[in-house]
């Protein structure tokens, strides 16, 4: 309509213009037409960070103990998917933890935290897969020969075999998935996570191409 | 426990104990109180993995549990501890100064395991300290176990709560531990003696291919008897450590503010307050001057009157770090720490804002947190800075979230108050942080006292409450 905009129509502000200190028709600030600058320029740079020996030896020792932390049984790692190739690099990783086997004081805990035997044979000790695996292989072998009467040497050690595989995939909660898929699809690097987020899973599952393998693990709890 | 707070818990979880525990970890930091069940559902772990992360969790001190009134067993973590894990260093760095290098690493030990048992710890540390000595030395084990009683009767180290013994009734879901608050610092008789064992590297290099002499390695120590002081564990007392660079700032702020023998005297103040008075306390004990000149260190020769004169000093001081509160014995003096740490705030927060903004914004900043409230007017009256640099001054600090804007209460007034709020370290209730758009977390000094890295006394400035400054450390890795 006539005059919309202008004269009469002026544009007015929602609110007094002179709470923000602006008086009656000083000119504004310019309007900004584009975001501000990411980074910038200041005048005042900010205070070096204090440095000297004791923060040295202090940025040391946080070192030294995030180093040690990682080899503690304290620390609870992703199972990583045994690799089909041996790399050359493993030869040179520190593999060995300190103290492979840690105990919490069950007494002191709640009654819940113990693993219930009927599920774990001789797990009391938190293990990781690969040290545990000897051993719940020699307490199956234990079980075996209690149970069973072998008479065929060849025979038993088949059914151990079998036993072990199974076993793995029931109890080895940490293993990302039982052997014997990882035997049938070796090629494909199926690198489970549990612990990935979900938008991980699909970048990693698109790079592989290959089906969403979710289930498998909640069918091996 | 803002976001970034939570953030922070989480990465510091999975640095130290891996994804697993992280995840359970900031579950339970984000959620608060949980049973077992609702952790595993809502982690998408399994059931053993939680148990594990919850285990470990338990074991270094950074959740409890709890049983509730309608039965089961509920899990809570302890966020403000997890954050202590940052100045793990620090109580380390402190252990040494203090106690050498016994002290350091008996602390590093404990803090390593969460808990231990004494005999544990001092074996430990025995042997790690003659793998550092030259050939054929060895560190006895009675020397381990003098410094451990040190650390305990200053109360660096304190006891866990124990199991109740003998046991009452059923055994329950959970057992319910105890505190008994007068035997928290006593150290048990324990007949430790041998010295300390060399790794031998021979048998390293057995056991590496062979999990097989591991499992049995571990048998044969299995089948030693249980050591004498059995479900005595120890556990780092943090609060004596905060307390120790409480007074660590008080007096570097005295031997900076005056001279190094009054930061000595204050220092002795505060040594011989150090198990008398709480740690929250908001003045120590009244010591008599006396007293002070007695416990003064052996290499300061200064006579009764000087030290008279140091002390009435130190107390007319307009800073009041130091009070008197009675005459007898020759003038009875007290450190008032709740207000030293406010100073000490006060000053870091305005050197933040001169470091950041310039020194005449650091004038308007002094001036709203004396005054509380201010109108744009009386800012420029009372700074006398010019009206429109002072505007301009206001507007960047607000746009920064060092001072906030007010509606009077009274409606026919219009005209802005300024006032101080919470400073940009401290985040808000709300969740969101109060964090410039800026880079965060980066140290900032004051240019009086050197950066405090400690939460401080809640009951000081009107509007002030929390403040803790966050370090971070320049990584190479």
């Amino acid at each position: 309509m006539a005059g919309s905009g202008r004269g009469r129509g002026r544009a007015a502000f929602t609110f007094n213009i002179e709470a923000i200190g602006f008086s009656k028709g000083a000119s504004l600030p310019d309007a900004v037409c584009k975001p501000p600058p990411p980074f910038p320029s200041t005048d005042n740079k900010p205070v070096p960070l204090k440095t000297g020996e004791d923060e040295d030896y202090m940025l040391a020792l946080k070192q030294d103990f995030r180093g040690t932390m990682k080899k503690m049984p304290y620390f609870l790692a992703v199972e990583e998917e045994r690799e089909a190739i041996e790399r050359y690099s493993k030869k040179y990783q520190s593999r060995e933890k300190e103290h492979a086997a840690w105990t919490p004081d069950w007494r002191r805990l709640p009654r819940e935290m113990k693993p219930r035997k009927k599920m774990k044979k001789a797990s009391v000790k938190p293990r990781k897969a690969k040290s545990s695996d000897p051993k719940s292989n020699l307490d199956v072998l234990k079980k075996i020969e209690e149970l069973e009467k072998k008479d065929d040497e060849e025979e038993k050690s088949e059914d151990e075999k079998d036993k072990t595989k199974d076993k793995e995939g029931e109890d080895d909660d940490e293993a990302e998935e039982p052997e014997e898929y990882d035997e049938e699809e070796h090629e494909e690097v199926l690198f489970f996570g549990f612990l990935f987020t979900a938008g991980q899973i699909a970048v990693i599952e698109l790079c592989v191409g290959c089906q969403p393998n979710v289930p498998s693990f909640s069918e091996a709890e | 426990m803002t976001q970034a707070e939570i953030k922070l818990c989480s990465l510091l979880l999975r640095e130290h104990f891996g994804e697993i525990v992280e995840r359970v970890g900031a579950l339970l930091v984000r959620a608060g109180a949980q049973p077992l069940r609702m952790l595993v559902g809502d982690t998408g772990l399994s059931l053993e993995q939680v148990k594990k992360a919850l285990c470990v969790l338990l074991q270094h001190n950074l959740a409890t549990f709890q049983l509730p009134k309608r039965g089961g067993v509920e899990y809570e973590a302890r966020a403000e501890r997890v954050l202590r894990i940052l100045r793990y260093p620090r109580y380390i760095y402190a252990a040494k100064t203090l106690y050498g290098d016994t002290g350091e690493l008996l602390v590093e030990e404990l803090l390593l395991n969460g808990k231990m048992t004494m005999s544990a710890a001092v074996r430990k540390v025995a042997d790690r300290l003659t793998e550092t000595m030259e050939d054929g030395r060895t560190m006895e084990y009675a020397d381990v176990s003098s410094t451990f009683v040190r650390l305990a009767d200053t109360h660096l180290v304190q006891r866990c709560p124990l199991l109740p013994e003998p046991p009452q009734g059923p055994p329950g879901p959970a057992p319910t531990l105890v505190l008994d608050e007068k035997e928290m610092y006593t150290v048990p008789r324990l007949n430790l003696t041998g010295r300390g064992k060399r790794r031998r590297s021979c048998e390293e290099e057995e056991e590496e291919g062979e999990p097989r002499a591991k499992k049995q390695k571990a048998d044969g120590e299995g089948s030693e008897p249980p050591p004498e002081d059995d479900g005595i564990y120890w556990q780092v007392n943090l609060e004596r450590f905060h307390q120790h660079f409480r007074d660590q700032a008080i007096v570097s702020a005295v031997a900076n503010r005056m001279d190094q023998t009054s930061s000595e005297i204050v220092r002795t103040m505060l040594r011989m307050s150090e198990v008398t008075t709480a740690s929250g306390a908001p003045y120590t004990q009244p010591l008599s001057s006396n007293e002070i000149f007695r416990s003064l260190p052996a290499g300061y020769n200064i006579s009764k009157q000087v030290l008279d004169q140091y002390l009435t000093l130190l107390a007319d001081d307009p800073l009041e770090f130091v009070g008197k509160s009675g005459d007898s014995g020759g003038g009875m003096y007290t450190v008032n720490l709740h207000k030293a740490l406010t100073s000490l705030a006060t000053a870091t927060l305005e050197s933040i804002v001169e470091e950041r903004f310039g020194s005449r914004c650091a004038r308007i900043f002094r001036l709203l947190l004396r005054k509380k409230h201010l109108e744009q007017k009386q800012v420029e009256d009372f700074a006398m800075i010019p009206a429109k640099e002072a505007k301009e001054m206001l507007y960047r600090m607000l746009s920064e979230n060092f001072v906030a804007l007010q509606e009077p209460p009274n409606g026919h007034q219009e005209l802005p108050n300024g006032h101080q709020e919470p400073p940009l370290l401290c985040p808000t209730s709300t969740g969101t942080p109060t964090l410039p758009q800026g880079p965060p977390w980066h140290l900032l000094r004051a240019r009086e006292w050197s950066g405090l890295r400690m939460p401080l006394a809640r009951s000081f400035c009107s509007r002030v409450t929390e403040v803790s400054c966050f370090t971070r450390y320049t990584d190479s890795e």
